[in-house]
């Protein structure tokens, strides 16, 4: 069945079962790469998108139940040319290896730093005590998030 | 940014404009002059470098992106002895139709030997770019000066790379001498890895994003446990299922092919339910599995032999420390796109050897070489040999059952969990007598382990799962394990330090009860956790400060000044102690004993309520020779550290006799963003000596 979905603010329509998880509508049928699957259990936060707001594992988030949401990709952040504040000090940090968990730690940090715009670093390891990754990057990518939120208290 | 354009050849079937006719015969090498790196088996110039038309150059590499930043490490040093920007070059990389085969993207030896194969190709490209340019211009070749692709006169005539039209097919001779380190612009700089702009921002950057034109999805339906075979699955019933376009049987190989990705996923669900199996044997007790191990039969090596008499006073000491195995727990789930047409198999695949897995599907495909392609395209980080060739190998068997629609296959997460090969279980079994005198007078140690290396392009049988599960079986190919000085399981095994008396054994185990292969620094990780933590006992044992009680066994200077470095920027006092909470150790090892020097001290809290033990904060000192890229060196070195930690405090693959346990991330926990260690890192660098592996330095000290 048809089922109307409005991602980074664009109206999008898919045919897919209603219980289809979110993640896969969003690679295959609407071509965003962001999201990526990891583990399809809601455990290691590589697929995170916002629904409204909220960082939502999008693996486990049936198509049917998000009608009436506002989704937000990483690809609704920013671009390669105007990238937001925390794409922008990911790149400045040089704050990924291989890179598959990056999108999941960038939509969860965007959500951390919509609610606290000054987050202390116990703040962001907590933020992110959800989303896992492996190359040891640790870090560099509190410190990234850490670079957006001054960023971000600048402009 | 310089962003070189890359050509990952947009993700479409039939890929590749350019023609190649370069050789890529290994043989020919016999019998002629001995060339550094990569050259000796890929000797032709243009297999590395060519000059475009538009003044670009093309750089060819057969190792391959893993997260690690080698294709911008290897870009440098082209760059630098091009005299071209960054900008100018295009990297192609890890193509069975375009690039030098070079094996594996392993062991920390991309910089050594692809690095200088394109140091001394691009060196004597550069030199024959001024020798047409000479030729061209009526001028002596010792009077033009290069920049940024432009070779000029001294009466101002310029010309450009692209005009000159160099002929490069021409065997390599490395006579040119690359630049010295003194006059370098490129290498040496921390330059911004080429591929993290689009990890950023969902651009296409890995294999799972591909989605050629077509493409449909599959899925794979393992076995309870290892060994067994498929009696019967209702694969009708899987059929009839909404968009299944194919069921792919092959003796016990089952997978499934749907127009969606969900529905793909639905209907491997349903065939993991309907089907039978016959168990393959049991898995040992875990309970036991270090004596197990102990018990295999195994070829025993005697290395690192020197000889003296003990002093009458020594007392002896023993220890036995033991690591279990452990999994590479990518992230993403191995994955690859395959594509059957006109009787031609590509697979696009996050393999760390492109060239070893044709190989392998040769035999599985039943194929000829010539009939596949196997190109590279960056995955999840891998640490070693995890599910890439399988998976590789299961959405080819996939594929071939839907000619001209292309199948990606991403294994799910129970698969790469239950089915990749693991980091093997290692025993370590440490004896030594220390003197009157505080010093170590013998040195006693013996390594158990399985292979280390079960990667692909085997001797005999073949090295992907499929293969032993097809009607017609193949089997697994023989364990190996690397020789020493670099070796397997025994790598590391032989202490720098200088002990007087002094023998190692290595027990390789031949017999696998648990599929294991390469897992990031082989054997190094538990030898020098074993070597350094015997160390502490005896230094402890000798009431002496366990920096200064290295120290006090070590000549080689390398050695030393990284662990003066580290104790330093650890402000480390002598003979510090902790206060049974809180303490700080030091952990050292020359990588293989032929690569990067690393010394890392870490402050290690253990809460006495809980029994949970942290470190909160790490400190490391590296010599890796000539740097190429500090940052990108300092971020390996982190990333090492902190992925070590993550194996010393949480990580063991569980099993019990029924099969692998460990499925999910709840079974297989790893190091969380609260839990990983702040780490500082210092690098020293030796602009005259060579460059030498960094990828795994740091995991042993650590």
């Amino acid at each position: 069945m048809a089922i109307n979905l409005n991602v980074n603010g664009v109206p999008r329509s898919v045919t897919a079962e209603p219980d289809t998880p979110l993640l896969y509508v969003l690679r295959n049928d609407f071509e965003l790469n962001g999201a990526k699957y990891g583990c399809g259990l809601a455990q290691c936060g590589a697929c995170t998108v916002l629904i409204d707001g909220r960082a939502v594992r999008s693996c486990v988030t049936p198509i049917s139940a998000l009608e009436k949401s506002e989704i937000t990709t990483i690809e609704g952040l920013g671009t390669i040319d105007k990238p937001h504040a925390l794409q922008q000090a990911f790149i400045e940090e040089q704050a990924a290896q291989c890179g598959y968990c990056t999108n999941g730690m960038i939509m969860s940090a965007k959500e951390l730093l919509d609610r606290n715009p000054k987050p202390s670093e116990p703040d962001v390891r907590a933020a992110l005590a959800g989303n896992l990754c492996r190359c040891g990057t640790h870090n560099r990518i509190i410190r990234a998030v850490l670079r957006a939120a001054q960023a971000n208290g600048r402009t | 940014m310089n962003a070189p354009a890359f050509t990952r050849r947009r993700f479409t079937g039939g890929l590749g404009t350019l023609v190649i006719a370069f050789s890529l015969d290994p043989n020919l090498a016999f019998a002629q002059e001995r060339l550094p790196g990569s050259l000796q088996n890929n000797r032709k110039l243009d297999g590395w470098v060519r000059i475009n038309p538009d003044g670009t150059a093309t750089i060819f590499t057969g190792k391959v992106e893993l997260g690690q930043g080698i294709l911008t490490a290897l870009a440098q040093i082209a760059a630098e002895e091009l005299d071209l920007p960054l900008a100018r070059l295009k990297m192609i990389s890890g193509d069975t139709r375009q690039t030098p085969n070079e094996g594996q993207t392993a062991g920390s030896q991309s910089i050594e030997n692809s690095g200088t194969a394109l140091r001394m190709a691009c060196a004597e490209a550069r030199a024959v770019l001024i020798e047409a340019a000479a030729q061209r211009l009526g001028v002596a070749a010792d009077q033009l000066r290069v920049a940024d692709g432009v070779v000029s006169a001294s009466d101002g005539r310029k010309i450009g790379y692209g005009e000159l039209r160099p002929d490069l097919a021409r065997e390599a001779t490395a006579k040119t001498a690359p630049k010295p380190p003194a006059s370098h612009k490129i290498v040496g700089k921390s330059i911004a890895r080429f591929d993290i702009p689009a990890k950023v921002t969902g651009g296409l950057a890995f294999v799972q994003d591909m989605r050629p034109a077509g493409m449909l999805h599959g899925r794979v339906i393992r076995p309870p446990r290892y060994g067994s075979k498929l009696d019967s699955a209702d694969e009708a019933a899987a059929k009839a299922m909404p968009g299944v376009v194919a069921v792919v049987r092959d003796g016990s190989f089952l997978g499934v092919i749907a127009e969606r990705e969900e529905q793909a996923i639905k209907a491997r669900e349903a065939l993991r339910k309907s089907a039978k199996w016959t168990l393959g044997p049991e898995l040992p007790d875990p309970a036991r599995i270090f004596e197990v191990i102990k018990a295999l039969p195994s070829k025993d090596a005697t290395i690192g032999v020197k000889q003296a008499t003990a002093p009458a006073d020594a007392r002896t000491f023993e220890a036995v420390y033991t690591k279990p195995y452990m999994s590479h727990g990518s992230i993403g789930p191995s994955c690859a796109v395959a594509e059957f047409r006109d009787g031609s198999m590509t697979v696009w695949t996050h393999s760390q050897g492109v060239f070893p897995l044709r190989a392998e599907l040769v035999k599985v495909l039943k194929m000829p070489a010539a009939a596949i392609r196997c190109v590279h395209v960056e995955g999840s980080g891998c640490y070693g040999h995890n599910g890439a060739d399988d998976v590789a190998a299961d959405a080819a068997l996939l594929a071939r059952a839907v000619p001209n629609r292309p199948v990606r296959l991403q294994w799910m997460r129970d698969d790469e969990f239950g089915w990749e090969p693991y980091g093997p279980a290692m025993v370590m079994h440490a004896k030594a007598a220390l003197g009157g005198d505080g010093r170590i007078a013998d040195w006693q140690y013996e390594v158990w382990s399985n292979s280390h290396s079960t990667r692909p392009e085997s001797t005999s049988g073949t090295n992907v799962l499929a293969g032993w599960y097809l009607a017609e079986p193949q089997k697994m190919g023989p364990p190996t394990s690397p020789p020493q000085p670099a070796g397997g399981g025994d790598r590391n095994a032989i202490p720098l330090y200088d002990f007087p008396n002094q023998r190692v054994v290595h027990h390789f185990v031949q017999d696998m009860p648990i599929r294991v292969s390469a897992l990031r620094t082989l054997g190094a990780y538990a030898n020098v956790f074993a070597l350094e933590s015997f160390m502490d006992e005896l230094a402890a044992a000798a009431g002496a400060d366990p920096i200064a009680f290295r120290l006090a066994h070590l000549k080689d200077p390398r050695a030393r000044a990284v662990i003066e470095a580290v104790a330093k920027k650890a402000g480390w006092k002598d003979g510090e102690k902790g206060d049974g909470t809180r303490g700080r150790g030091i952990g050292f090892a020359k990588y293989k004993n032929l690569a990067c020097y690393v010394a890392v001290v870490a402050e290690i809290a253990v809460d006495r309520a809980t029994g949970v033990v942290s470190v909160p904060q790490t400190w490391a000192a590296v010599d890796s020779g000539l740097i190429i890229n500090p940052d990108g060196l300092t971020s390996q070195i982190e990333g090492g550290i902190v992925q070590s930690v993550s194996w010393t405090l949480k990580e063991e693959v569980r099993f019990d006799k029924e099969g692998i346990l460990a499925r999910d991330w709840a079974s297989y926990p790893i190091l969380t963003m609260p839990e990983a260690p702040k780490v500082e890192v210092e690098l020293i660098n030796r602009p005259n000596e060579r460059p030498l592996g960094s990828g795994e330095g740091s995991q042993g000290p650590a």
